[in-house]
């Protein structure tokens, strides 16, 4: 089926970790939609953390402690609904802010940004199936 | 007991266990709404019933109104309104609840940080459901530990060493707190092995499931700890809010001049001192009328293990208390994870000179001594009418002074009370002749150090239960170091002195005495041998104030101890668990006192203290005190107040003042309580 084409190809590719799993298995009859409920919930609420975190990008100098907080933030977010490349991400560029290493957080918070984006797509087809 | 009746009596443990974990209820506090959501739905499929809130304020507002309403919360650690670890540390000390950290953070630090606040364990987000099907072990745990065990405790405590903080400490590690929950220790001893090994509470009731060593807070070791932060400060008897807040730790190390004590056990020794003292403080305020009544002597029982500050016994006046002179006890460990916030505020009746002859009058001078104290300190929120050194700790006059105290004339406040034992660290000592003072009033001006949480602080007037109180936890090292166990006295031992003065402050609203219950059973348990006639004790701290912090009562098996020191704090909500509890001790502790109190006469203001403050119905509590306590000495209990949680911590705190009271001498007090309560009542 092309449900399950789609979503086994989310967990080979590394999109979705075992967490994403977990999600699906808090379903019942009760929560048919929980996965999809969580995953909005999810997209809609880090837009503001995505948006806290591209103003203190543009400060100058950088507040390293503030953009490890709201990456922080940011990763338990995508920790919990089992996006395993924007976790990873995350963690670079947590690591980058440990560091004080701008060009690296900058850099990576694009690739958090993308990988993001990129995943909100698939889910986004996946649901719709 | 009567139980929260809420969720099916979760919180009784008769019926409960039968379905549980099912049903276990689980308070999640998380800002990320995402991991909120998860968690609920996790929690649920655990079969348990989940509240959420985003807001760590929204969740101690919800555990304030009723501790009994959860069995254990989960906490993010970084959250915008309020600090995890703080969040922790106040549900540990205000309601003792078991505390479940959650973060994305796997630091060691910060998991270091989750054991040293308290944390009964620490998860890594995302969560899973195999670990939180596993979570209700750890309310299991924590009422193991808690009735328990008290006898263990002791030798457990010894044997612990505080790796957390400090490689060695001289004094013996190990849950301070919880001398009075000896099993605790031990229990938590055997248990840490098995937790997750991360719960390291050094406050009392975290203790219990944790191993890690710990510096105990002996009663000596605390009586040092408020010396150097007087000296800090002014050096004045009552500790000023800015005194203590102020005071550094390093400062206080040197001064202490212990060896192996680390900064980091002063630090947070501070914290829980603070935290105590503005807890009594707040209950201080409600007092503050009965005080006066009474005549201001506020005697500070000093409980004796650090962690809870279990009874603040601020003894007001050294002079007049000399004799009984509670030793300010020590908070210590009161904050932590206080179970049982025993904050016992003892009016002034402690003090041997309320007690002596003019005894009525001595009695409202105390009392109004301790009154004054309490406003005092109400004023200042922080203040704290906490004198750690200031009382002269009498040990041993005290004590003898004690039998004195039957006498007929009705107040002989054994002088030798001052011993309170509490802050002696050798405890034993000093208190022995608790029961001779029933006097004790504790004022426990509780200052709420920056934890607003605290809010009131149920000082709780243990008149009568003093003697015993103290006696209680002088005697026993361990006693002092468990907070829990001397507050258990203290605390619950409502002043009945304070009723008279005043009902009003009893309408305090309990802010959240978690520990109330506890401490009232303990002191229930010791009061009643001790003191014999401290009902009066009771309620009206209940009543009172939230703050009644852990009035432990020590009413337990002594003489008719009646003066069940009755947490304010734990009033609220406990009142209600450990009502049944209560009462049975009481009766037995009562039926020596005679009635100082005419039970209408408290109870009614207590009634109106307690429906200001706590839906919690500690009617029934008063009830049963004031049917103990019309027998011989009518207790007011405030009980009502925040039932349910007294009543489990009255539970917990009578047994815990039943196991010490048989260590103890027995207070003979009831003579002396009645007089002292009548004398009381008479002045209301």
């Amino acid at each position: 089926r092309q449900v399950s084409l789609i979503r086994q190809s989310l967990f080979d590719q590394g999109f979705l970790d075992e967490q994403f799993i977990q999600l699906e298995e808090l379903g019942d009859d009760a929560n048919p939609n929980f996965v999809e409920e969580v995953v909005s919930l999810y997209y809609r609420d880090s837009v503001r953390l995505i948006h806290n975190l591209e103003q203190a990008l543009e400060k100058s100098p950088l507040d390293y402690n503030k953009l490890d907080e709201y990456m922080h933030q940011f990763k338990g977010s995508s920790s919990s609904i089992g996006a395993k490349k924007v976790k990873a991400e995350c963690t670079q560029f947590k690591e980058f802010c440990m560091a004080e290493y701008r060009e690296g957080c900058m850099r990576t918070f694009q690739q958090v940004k993308r990988e993001y984006t990129t995943l909100k797509k698939k889910l986004e087809a996946y649901f719709q199936v | 007991m009567i139980m929260d009746e809420k969720r099916g009596s979760f919180s009784c443990e008769d019926g409960y266990m039968d379905r549980f974990p099912i049903g276990m209820r689980v308070l999640a506090v998380d800002d990320d709404p995402i991991c909120l959501k998860l968690l609920d739905n996790l929690l649920r499929k655990c079969q348990y019933q989940v509240t959420t809130t985003n807001q760590a304020i929204t969740a101690l507002k919800m555990l304030r109104e009723n501790r009994n309403n959860f069995d254990l919360i989960i906490s993010d650690v970084n959250m915008p309104d309020m600090d995890g670890f703080k969040l922790l540390e106040l549900v540990g000390l205000e309601m003792d609840l078991p505390v479940i950290m959650i973060s994305a953070h796997s630091d060691t630090k910060l998991v270091m940080k989750g054991i040293t606040h308290g944390a009964v364990d620490y998860l890594l987000k995302p969560p899973r459901i195999e670990e939180l099907k596993n979570i209700w072990q750890h309310v299991i745990r924590k009422k193991k530990t808690d009735p328990r065990d008290q006898n263990k405790s002791t030798s457990h405590d010894k044997a612990l060493t505080d790796t957390g903080e400090n490689g060695h400490v001289a004094a013996t590690t190990g849950s301070g707190d919880q001398s009075g929950r000896a099993n605790r220790k031990r229990k938590d001893q055997d248990e840490d092995e098995e937790e997750e090994g991360e719960e390291e509470g050094l406050e009392n009731e975290d203790s219990n499931s944790q191993k890690k060593p710990r510096v105990v807070w002996s009663v000596d070791l605390h009586k040092k700890f408020v010396q150097a932060v007087n000296q800090l400060g002014l050096g004045n008897e009552f500790f000023t809010q800015k005194e203590v807040l102020l005071a550094v730790p390093k400062k206080i190390l040197d001064l202490m001049n212990v060896e192996g004590l680390t900064r980091e056990n002063v630090a947070s020794h501070l914290q829980k001192y603070r935290l105590y003292l503005k807890r009594i403080s707040n209950v201080a305020n409600q007092q503050a009328n009965m005080v006066a009544a009474l005549g201001g002597k506020d005697s500070y029982l000093r409980m004796g293990s650090l962690d809870g500050f279990g009874d603040y016994r601020n003894i007001t006046r050294p002079g007049r208390l000399s004799n009984t002179v509670l030793s300010s006890y020590t908070p210590g460990g009161m904050l932590g994870r206080l179970n049982s916030p025993a904050f016992l505020t003892l009016r002034g009746i402690t003090s041997s000179g309320l007690i002596q002859p003019g005894h009525s009058q001595t009695l409202s001078n105390s009392l109004s001594a301790l009154g004054k104290l309490q406003s005092a300190v109400v004023p200042d929120q922080r203040a704290n009418l906490f004198q750690v050194n200031q009382l002269p700790q009498n040990k041993s006059t005290t004590l003898g002074d004690f039998n004195r105290l039957n006498d007929p004339t009705g107040f002989t406040v054994a002088p030798s009370f001052p011993d309170t034992g509490v802050t002696d660290g050798s405890s034993s000592n000093s208190v022995p002749t608790v029961s001779g003072n029933p006097l004790m009033l504790q004022v426990n001006p509780q200052q709420p150090h920056s934890k607003e949480a605290f809010g009131d602080q149920s000082s709780l007037c243990v008149a009568s239960l003093i003697p015993e109180s103290f006696d209680f936890c002088v005697r026993d090292p361990s006693n002092f170091l468990d907070h829990n166990r001397c507050n258990d006295s203290w605390q619950g031992a409502v002043q009945l002195s304070k009723f008279p003065s005043n009902s009003l402050s009893l309408t305090e609203p309990f802010s959240h005495d978690p520990l109330l219950p506890n401490n009232l059973r303990d002191n229930v348990s010791l009061a009643s041998s001790h003191i014999g006639n401290n009902p009066m004790d009771f309620s009206s701290s209940m009543a009172v104030s939230e703050p009644l912090a852990d009035s432990r009562v020590d009413i337990q098996g002594h003489t008719g101890l009646i003066g069940n020191v009755i947490q304010n704090y734990a009033t609220k909500q406990r009142w209600e668990e450990h009502r049944p509890d209560y009462r049975s001790s009481l009766n037995n502790s009562f039926s020596p006192v005679n009635s100082l109190v005419s039970p209408n006469a408290f109870s009614v203001p207590l009634s109106e203290s307690m429906n200001q403050r706590h839906t919690v119905s500690s009617k029934k509590f008063d009830a049963s005190l004031f049917g103990q306590l019309n027998g011989r000495s009518s207790i007011v209990q405030h009980t009502e107040v925040g039932k349910s949680d007294l009543d489990t911590r009255l539970r917990s705190n009578e047994e815990y003042l039943l196991e010490q009271t048989k260590s103890q001498e027995g207070f003979v007090q009831n003579e002396s309580l009645d007089d002292i309560m009548s004398a009381i009542i008479k002045r209301v």
